[in-house]
């Protein structure tokens, strides 16, 4: 049977090059960064490499770099270490409806930590308003963080924008970039970020590695504490390998990245193009141009996610679905909610991502597995039955 | 590790009598109060048989499995032995369901008890001469 992976907003295998730089420093360089001996200067020397590699993926100084052990790790450490360093000059933070759950969750931590929450909605297309970010400011906001791009529908938000508003307010601002950083072009000076959190899984580095970028001089509270790793503010043993391989990640990211968006968006294109003339009542949801080069979402009216999900996996192909039954909350996606879309909608998400092993012929694949899978799953749907009928009937 | 058993799996790849009944003796529409899904059942009943049955799902794996299998389970039994078709049973028959997919079980039974109450209260408005072998 064909396998067609088009799940990497799940995550991205491991570039075989980023293996092979990892590789020596599990059993020959395995030297701790902090020991003073010809061991520990070969990792040390390793980690500062990839720092400047990590680094320049972005646009910021090596020293700005704080490794942590995932982008959730980043954005809990951002959310609550920013704002609680800041405590003194206020409680009020501001986060979008539809942040990954690293950052929303983190916020309503911060609540029961005795801060201020206000969540900013979002349009039809996902796309956070700067002017309604600047109606949310506040004499003690904080914190403020949007993120760079919604890893469900794909949708770029207008950071730089929303930056110039905040900027004005004095809070400090955040944007988890864990769905862009590596996918399309950063520069965190020219967005005007103070903080930014990236993930290695998101383009072809190892799992349980990410990091935070920091700009100088913003004062965090530290996320572990214990030894002097990443300047004290994330103790532990640095994970070597890892960073290496993150490190070597973002070098070919950064070579290779408008080649990878030239040949994601094509695909991206031809299933947006492709699903919705091939079946009826389907959907795009997210933005029609502000998209993540490698996301193509829908929404499958009358029948539900999971259920696609099975069968498609059935045919070879792996994709995600927001369903609320695909949750293990059993909650629909709160970004498809926050946009408007109903629960029964919703029901019928689904998320095609691509990247580097992917082809034309995987997405003609899909174009030609998908409408008996839809059209089983119809004849089943007592929705499908009603809306005939409705139909039949004359009714809208 | 596959979330379903190949029994669910059989179920769900290949559901039992999908479909509407025209005229149906009963009809039971449940939604799922957890997820926001959808069933209906239908039965037609004979000499206090279930003669027929019938459904349409809107859910996930496991929902359209359970309701492939009540049923089954529902077909050829009296009234009495239908209304003894609990979640647990189900489940049961499906030879378990990951946990957090016990509630899409709720549904399977409760459409079909529902689909036998509104055929009861049909017999109590229409007298007790509903006319027997009615096609
Ligand atoms: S119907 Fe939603 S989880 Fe089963």
């Amino acid at each position: 049977m064909r396998e067609v992976y088009l799940d990497y907003v799940a995550t991205t295998p491991v570039l075989p090059e980023v293996l092979e730089a990892m590789l020596p420093y599990f059993r020959d360089a395995y030297g701790n960064v902090q020991s003073l001996h010809n061991w520990g200067d070969k990792a040390r020397e390793a980690v500062e490499g990839a720092r400047g590699k990590v680094a320049d993926l972005i646009g910021g100084e090596a020293e700005e770099i704080i490794f942590t052990a995932s982008g959730t790790e980043s954005n809990n450490f951002a959310i609550k270490g920013l704002a609680m360093a800041q405590q003194s000059k206020g409680k009020h933070i501001v986060v979008s409806a539809i942040e990954h759950f690293s950052v929303l969750h983190s916020s309503r931590t911060l609540e029961k930590w005795g801060f201020e929450l206000t969540e900013v909605p979002v349009d039809k297309y996902g796309l956070v308003d700067p002017d309604k970010v600047a109606r949310s400011l506040r004499k003690d906001t904080v914190l403020v963080s949007i993120m760079h791009a919604n890893n469900e529908v794909g949708t770029i938000e207008l950071i730089k924008e929303i930056a110039n508003v905040v900027k004005q307010s004095g809070a400090i601002f955040h944007t988890d970039a864990v769905a862009t950083a590596g996918t399309i072009p950063i520069d965190v000076r020219e967005l005007g970020v103070d903080a930014l959190s990236l993930a290695g899984n998101q383009f072809y580095g190892p799992k349980g590695v990410g990091a935070l970028w920091l700009k100088k001089g913003v004062r965090i509270m530290p996320f572990l504490d214990g030894g002097v790793q990443e300047g004290g503010r994330r103790a532990g043993t640095e994970d070597v390998p890892a960073i290496v391989g993150l490190g070597k990640a973002a070098e070919l990211a950064k070579a290779e990245m408008g080649a990878r968006a030239k040949r994601f968006s094509a695909l991206r294109d031809r299933l947006i193009a492709g699903l919705p003339a091939g079946i009826e009542h389907v959907t795009v949801t997210g933005h029609p141009t502000r998209r993540l080069p490698g996301n193509a979402s829908f929404c499958v009216e009358f029948i539900e996610g999971e259920a696609m999900l099975m069968l498609l996996n059935h045919q070879g192909i792996a994709v995600s679905s927001g369903s609320a039954c695909t949750s293990r909350a059993l909650k629909a996606s709160h970004v498809l909610i926050a946009m408007g879309i109903p629960h029964e909608i919703a029901q019928g998400s689904l998320l095609f991502s691509f990247g580097l092993d992917s082809t034309v012929g995987d997405v003609d694949y899909v174009l030609e597995a998908m409408p008996p899978i839809v059209d089983k799953l119809r004849q089943m749907s007592p929705l499908y039955s009603k809306f005939l009928k409705d139909k039949k009937g004359g009714k809208k | 590790m596959p979330v379903y058993n190949e029994k669910v799996m059989d179920h769900f790849m290949s559901p039992r009598n999908v479909g509407e009944i025209d005229n149906a003796d009963g009809v039971g529409e449940v939604g799922n109060p957890v997820c926001g899904d959808m069933m209906t059942f239908y039965i037609k009943v004979d000499d206090n048989h279930i003669s027929d049955v019938k459904y349409k799902t809107f859910g996930c794996g496991a929902a359209i499995a359970v309701s492939s299998m009540v049923s089954e389970m529902a077909k050829g039994k009296t009234l009495e032995e239908t209304k003894k078709i609990t979640p647990a049973l189900v489940a049961k028959e499906l030879e378990g369901l990951p946990k957090n997919k016990y509630h899409c079980s709720n549904l399977g039974a409760q459409a079909l008890n529902k689909a036998i109450d509104n055929y009861l209260k049909k017999q109590g408005k229409e007298g007790k001469g509903k006319k027997r072998g009615k096609k």
